[in-house]
């Protein structure tokens, strides 16, 4: 008997497109559906969440036939340091200040690769942070402060 | 005569010095990140689309067109010199064009490229020209079920040009269109799927999206395995084709900016699709099919020329209906509306400075690329060789000022965080971004037309095929829908697609 085997990459992409499809679905149900003549602000999204379904049910199915090839690595030190950048940007650009929280997030960044050394960072995250201010902050005016209050200027 | 009224007032606008800096600075900027790695296009306009509020609408649409075709000329540097594409699109040219460059020929492969595409620019040019102002007509009588269907052709376009899975695909563009409902009803202020979150009720933000989805999981998936590129290049000579190539060239440029200017007038199509184009037409009718991944003229030619024409009438829909037909339109559009213009057929009369100024600027661009590019190969190269980790905390700075500057919103900087993920996740599934995106953008659109065609036809469905026009963009896209499913067709598709 052969067993049935799924490909992983596959199952997830059906169960994520189904996923979303029900959330969208689910909210759009507590939503005025109203009639094809009229339609409420549920009707257009209810419908494409169907078919998010519809479509995540299709690939799992097809995840039984097709060959299978691996995911592959995950640049988890990638996720882990590069994702945060921003975030912490967003947290810190009115608190610190512009130059200070731009430094950080670049140096932030910057150790995602295993390639990166420290000296070699700094110096780089620095120079970043110097030409940024001079573009963004001095020639294109953006309205930054460029030292922030947590810093008592 | 009124074309070359409207031409002359192009160029006057375009030629003036502050636009002429914009375009230099845009197509230097395209060219460079076209070369450097792990950059698009599309992440770029959307990092810079924030900075260009404090330009002219008609500069700052000026510039970011530059960084578009720009882009392209930069991308075949790298593809030709070391079988890496930055574009998408010259992903054809590589196959060819490196072949070339490692029997010693990579000046004369460089030449080709850059003299077919600024040829092929050029025609496109005036073809934009010509066309733009009929269809800007014709798009004025489009009603709600003509925009629709024009919709949808643009999005089945965008399916059958993703990589892989076409269910994915299709995925994607439902998720895309379900994304850009977030926020409010436009026609009973209704919020929904905000989340009971105060910043959604506007909708999540397209340079966000973009940039998480473009930048941020681009640069994730670089740093799943970092190897060194091993950048070998010799020195680039003899630049100058000799008789025997231009022989070899003139008619694969001829037909490569035929076959792009069609393509690139389909909404959803594009540069892509007409680079595979030619270079499938190519192969098929030469005398020597052999040549073909062993360094054929005709093989750089063709599709260079036709990646660069699809470029160019790409700008069609965008400037005649206000539709993008691809992730870089729709930032275009993005920009427009940031600067207080309504993308569609009124942009002709109401702005004629900027629609002529636009276009003419498409051929002072061009001329500028072959101008600067070929003496600036060596610049080029060296940039080559920088490596990928000096990169990126640089673009992921850019990227986080870009997205904070657009309305100074601290909460758009998380979902840039969350785009990201999403992207790298989504391409982990080989799902590809492009048609979410489109859909994204389309989504509002689309919901807000469907909804006022059924109004118009009292709930009546019919409408969209009683219509001639609706009907025949339907049929369009069934037909683009078919063509795709066929098993034939996926098979050479996948072929095709497999070569980047």
């Amino acid at each position: 008997m052969k067993s049935l085997s799924f490909s992983a990459r596959d199952l997830i992409c059906g169960l994520l497109f189904i996923a979303v499809g029900l959330f969208f679905g689910i909210q759009a149900y507590g939503l005025e559906i109203g009639t094809a003549f009229r339609m409420g602000p549920g009707y257009f999204p209810l419908v494409l969440a169907a078919i998010l379904v519809l479509l995540g049910i299709i690939v799992i199915v097809q995840s039984t036939q097709l060959e299978h090839e691996p995911m592959g690595p995950i640049a988890w030190r990638g996720l882990l340091f590069i994702l945060p950048a921003p975030i912490f940007f967003g947290l810190t650009v009115r608190g610190l200040g512009f130059v200070p929280s731009l430094f950080f997030t670049g140096l932030l960044a910057a150790f995602a690769s295993t390639k990166m050394r420290p000296g070699t960072a700094l110096l780089l995250v620095g120079g970043l942070t110097l030409f940024s201010v001079i573009v963004f902050s001095y020639a294109l005016g953006l309205p930054f402060r460029r030292f922030g209050p947590w810093l008592g200027m | 005569m009124d074309l070359l009224n409207n031409l002359a007032l192009g160029f006057a606008t375009a030629a003036s010095p502050w636009n002429l800096l914009f375009c230099l600075t845009g197509v230097l900027l395209g060219t460079l990140i076209g070369v450097l790695p792990g950059i698009g296009a599309t992440a770029t306009i959307a990092m810079l689309l924030p900075i260009t509020f404090q330009l002219e609408p008609v500069s700052s649409l000026i510039m970011l067109a530059g960084i578009y075709y720009g882009a392209q000329y930069g991308g075949s540097t790298t593809a030709i010199l070391i079988n890496m594409p930055g574009e998408s699109s010259s992903a054809v040219t590589a196959i060819d064009g490196y072949q070339m460059a490692r029997r010693g020929r990579a000046g004369a492969a460089l030449a080709i490229a850059a003299i077919g595409s600024f040829f092929a620019g050029t025609v496109s040019t005036v073809l934009v020209a010509v066309f733009a102002p009929p269809l800007t007509a014709i798009a004025l009588q489009f009603g709600s079920a003509e925009y629709f269907s024009l919709m949808i052709v643009g999005l089945v376009s965008s399916i059958a040009l993703a990589h892989g899975s076409v269910v994915k695909a299709l995925g994607m563009v439902v998720l895309g269109l379900l994304l850009g409902l977030v926020g409010t009803d436009i026609y009973t202020g209704t919020p929904r799927f905000n989340l009971g979150i105060l910043e959604l009720s506007d909708g999540l933000n397209f340079v966000a999206l973009a940039v998480g989805v473009f930048g941020i999981a681009e640069i994730l998936r670089n740093l799943e395995n970092e190897h060194e590129r091993d950048v070998v290049i010799k020195k680039v000579t003899n630049l100058w084709p000799t008789r025997e190539d231009w022989k070899a060239m003139t008619a694969p440029i001829l037909r490569g900016t035929v076959i792009g200017s069609a393509l690139g007038i389909l909404p959803g199509g594009g540069a892509i699709l007409a680079s595979f184009a030619s270079y499938t037409v190519e192969k098929r009718i030469s005398n020597t099919p052999g040549e073909f991944g062993k360094g054929a003229i005709a093989g750089v030619a063709g599709p260079e020329s036709a990646n660069n024409a699809g470029a160019q009438t790409s700008f069609i829909p965008m400037l005649t209906l206000g539709i993008p037909a691809n992730p870089v339109m729709a930032l275009m559009i993005g920009a427009m509306i940031i600067q207080g213009i309504v993308p569609g057929p009124n942009v002709a009369t109401e702005q004629p400075a900027l629609f002529w100024g636009i276009i003419a600027s498409m051929w002072i661009g061009n001329l500028m690329l072959i101008l600067l590019n070929l003496p600036l190969i060596g610049l080029w190269v060296k940039l080559l060789t920088i490596p990928y980790y000096m990169l990126f905390p640089a673009i992921i700075a850019f990227c986080s000022i870009g997205v904070y500057s657009v309305n100074s919103n601290v909460f758009d900087l998380y979902a840039v965080a969350f785009f990201g993920l999403l992207g790298y996740g989504l391409a982990k599934l080989r799902c590809e971004p492009a048609p979410l995106l489109l859909g994204f953008v389309l989504g509002p659109l689309l919901e807000e037309h469907l909804r006022r065609a059924m109004i118009m036809s009292r709930g009546d469905p019919s409408t969209f095929v009683t219509r001639p026009i609706s009907l025949i963009l339907l049929l369009l896209a069934a037909a683009v829908l078919v063509v795709v499913l066929l098993p034939s067709i996926r098979k050479k598709r996948d072929e095709v697609f497999v070569e980047d």
